[in-house]
């Protein structure tokens, strides 16, 4: 569905963020996307979304490639990103002033109702707490029915209890009309609750260092024995990513040699 | 109670409390309203100035006394003469506002928009910016001739340089990731310059429209001054020429008023597209 072939990415000021990188995600597919900061996750989305471009290799959707948006793609920022000017009903319907307004509105309060919103069509953005506007902004991608939905770190500025709510609803949203899900995350128990293959990067230039495929049953639990051992080797890797393995094995055996 | 009274004055409007305080009737509270208040100062120095003249320590032939000024005012007014001065130079302000504003707001978004077309066109814009506006007379007149349309043009360039220059500075100071919203919906061009850039510069184009609006009633002057045979400007021309001081006084309170009143209808018009904004409080 979301295939990345070979990619290169320099940025005009020379930083190599991207390396040959290869990766496919199924339709309807959840790949979580974590790796420490710099190593280019948010790059792999922006040029998922078509916002950048490669500097080589290509990024293809259902074998269109990607050059610029592209309405089977959809994003999610860390931030939420509303327009302040606009309500709430405003902003879930940017994407749709193609439709017949009667459509548009139908859509729109559908989605509130599934994002926990019902009633809040003229909130104004300020209006709402951190967590709600982050719904909002998820509603306001997926009513466009991307086949494809990118988010870049959506809960990270989110408290621990707000985001395991919308942990909870971004699945909902997602069995309503399974979209193929390309999340990037810096927690990897979100990456394992909600994944069903975690990508792990690694940085400078930014490529794939491991995949780790997740075969938990939905709903998952983290106290759950197995999705302990899966965290324990999804932090392993995660580790190794950064080179902690390394270092610390070097640092003991500095210790070891040393001795002064 | 005092905490509100001290909010009020901090940002010039009652605050709720002291609003209440007032509908019930204090004398102290109504003395305290922003009215009154504002109203003090200048009911003081036409008292003084009354006085003045009256004990004879003023020239009353340079310096009429208020009561002559606004006897004046009455005669021009019960004559009919004033409502046809006023109406033709607010006219002219009018029809030059909305050219400017239109040019302004077109070319400003364009600049704003286009780093090409800022390049091509905001150098020579900043120079003409910098030239006086009575400069423009003697070339307006040999253009569009002493009537209506060299006196339009005069206020319209007057209007154009601020709104110019709040849409262009603002556009180019919004949020690049509202821009990107508008970007993943596949807007461009108008589409985003419309549904993104100038939602996200409203406020401070409103700012702009009030700069524009004031340069308007300061540019009309000038053009009155070129050979016009109504308008409060020919007024103050006429006042001078035939030594009325009275009438200048009058109508340089005319313009005052009209002024503040113009400023506060564009502010009325403008404040529902502004609801969304927090604690939106127009100076008005
Ligand atoms: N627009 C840009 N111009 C230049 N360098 C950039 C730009 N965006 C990101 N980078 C650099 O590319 C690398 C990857 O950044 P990013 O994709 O944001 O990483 P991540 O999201 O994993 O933290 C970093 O070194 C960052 O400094
Ligand atoms: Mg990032």
């Amino acid at each position: 569905m979301l295939r990345f072939d070979q990619i290169e990415k320099i940025y005009p000021n020379g930083t190599h963020a991207l390396t040959h990188l290869s990766l496919e995600l199924d339709a309807g597919e959840i790949v979580a996307v974590i790796g420490g900061s710099g190593c280019g996750k948010s790059t792999l989305l922006r040029l998922a979304a078509g916002l950048d471009r490669p500097s080589s290799g290509t990024v293809s959707v259902e074998d269109t490639v990607i050059t610029t948006p592209h309405e089977a793609v959809g994003i999610v920022f860390q931030e939420p990103r509303l327009l302040p000017w606009l309500d709430v009903a405003g902003n879930i319907g940017f994407g749709l002033t193609h439709l017949p307004r009667a459509e548009r509105h139908e859509r729109v309060v559908r989605a509130l109702e599934r994002i926990g919103l019902a009633g809040y069509e003229s909130a104004w953005p300020r209006e709402l707490s951190g967590g709600q506007a982050q719904r909002v902004s998820i509603a306001r991608a997926l009513v466009a029915r991307p086949k494809v939905l990118l988010l870049d770190e959506p809960f990270s500025a989110l408290d621990a209890f707000t985001r395991a709510d919308l942990q909870h609803a971004l699945l909902a949203l997602w069995e309503a009309s399974r979209p193929t899900l390309a999340l990037v995350t810096h927690d990897v128990e979100e990456a394992i609750l909600l994944a069903d293959r975690v990508v792990v990067m690694q940085p400078s230039p930014g490529r794939v260092f491991k995949e780790i495929r997740i075969d938990l049953p939905r709903p998952r639990h983290r106290l759950d024995d197995a999705f302990i051992a899966i965290e324990r080797r999804v932090l392993h890797a995660l580790d190794g990513s950064l080179g902690l393995a390394r270092q610390r094995a070097s640092t003991q055996a500095n210790v070891a040699v040393g001795g002064w | 109670m005092a905490r509100a009274e001290l909010t009020a004055d901090l940002v010039g409007r009652p605050a709720p409390a002291a609003r209440r305080a007032r509908a019930g009737g204090g004398l102290a509270a109504i003395l305290t309203s922003p009215l009154v208040l504002g109203l003090a100062l200048p009911v003081l120095l036409a008292l003084v100035w009354e006085a003045a003249a009256a004990l004879g320590l003023t020239s009353r032939r340079l310096m009429p006394p208020p009561s002559t000024i606004f006897a004046t005012l009455f005669k021009l007014a019960a004559n009919g003469d004033l409502w046809e001065h006023i109406w033709i130079t607010t006219w002219r302000v009018a029809v030059g506002f909305v050219i400017g504003t239109i040019a302004g707001t077109l070319v400003g978004a364009a600049a704003g928009y286009s780093g090409l077309t800022r390049r091509l066109v905001d150098p020579t814009l900043q120079g003409l910016r910098a030239v006086p506006s009575i400069a423009w007379v003697p070339l307006f007149i040999l253009w569009l001739g002493i009537f209506e349309e060299s006196k339009v043009a005069l206020i319209a360039v007057g209007v154009f340089f601020p709104v110019y220059l709040g849409v262009m500075g603002e556009i180019l100071s919004v949020d690049r990731k509202i821009v990107e919203v508008g970007r993943v919906f596949r807007l461009s061009g108008p589409a985003l310059v419309r549904r993104i850039l100038l939602p996200a510069i409203l406020p401070a184009y409103i700012l702009a429209l009030r700069a524009g609006l004031g340069l308007g009633w300061m540019f009309v002057v000038a053009a009155e001054f070129m050979g016009a045979s109504q308008g409060l400007g020919y007024l103050l021309v006429d006042g001078q020429q035939l030594g009325k001081p009275d009438q200048i006084i009058a109508s340089i309170l005319v313009f005052a008023v009209l002024g503040k009143l113009t400023d506060a209808l564009l502010v009325a018009a403008t404040r529902p597209f502004l609801r969304w904004k927090d604690g939106y409080a127009p100076a008005g």
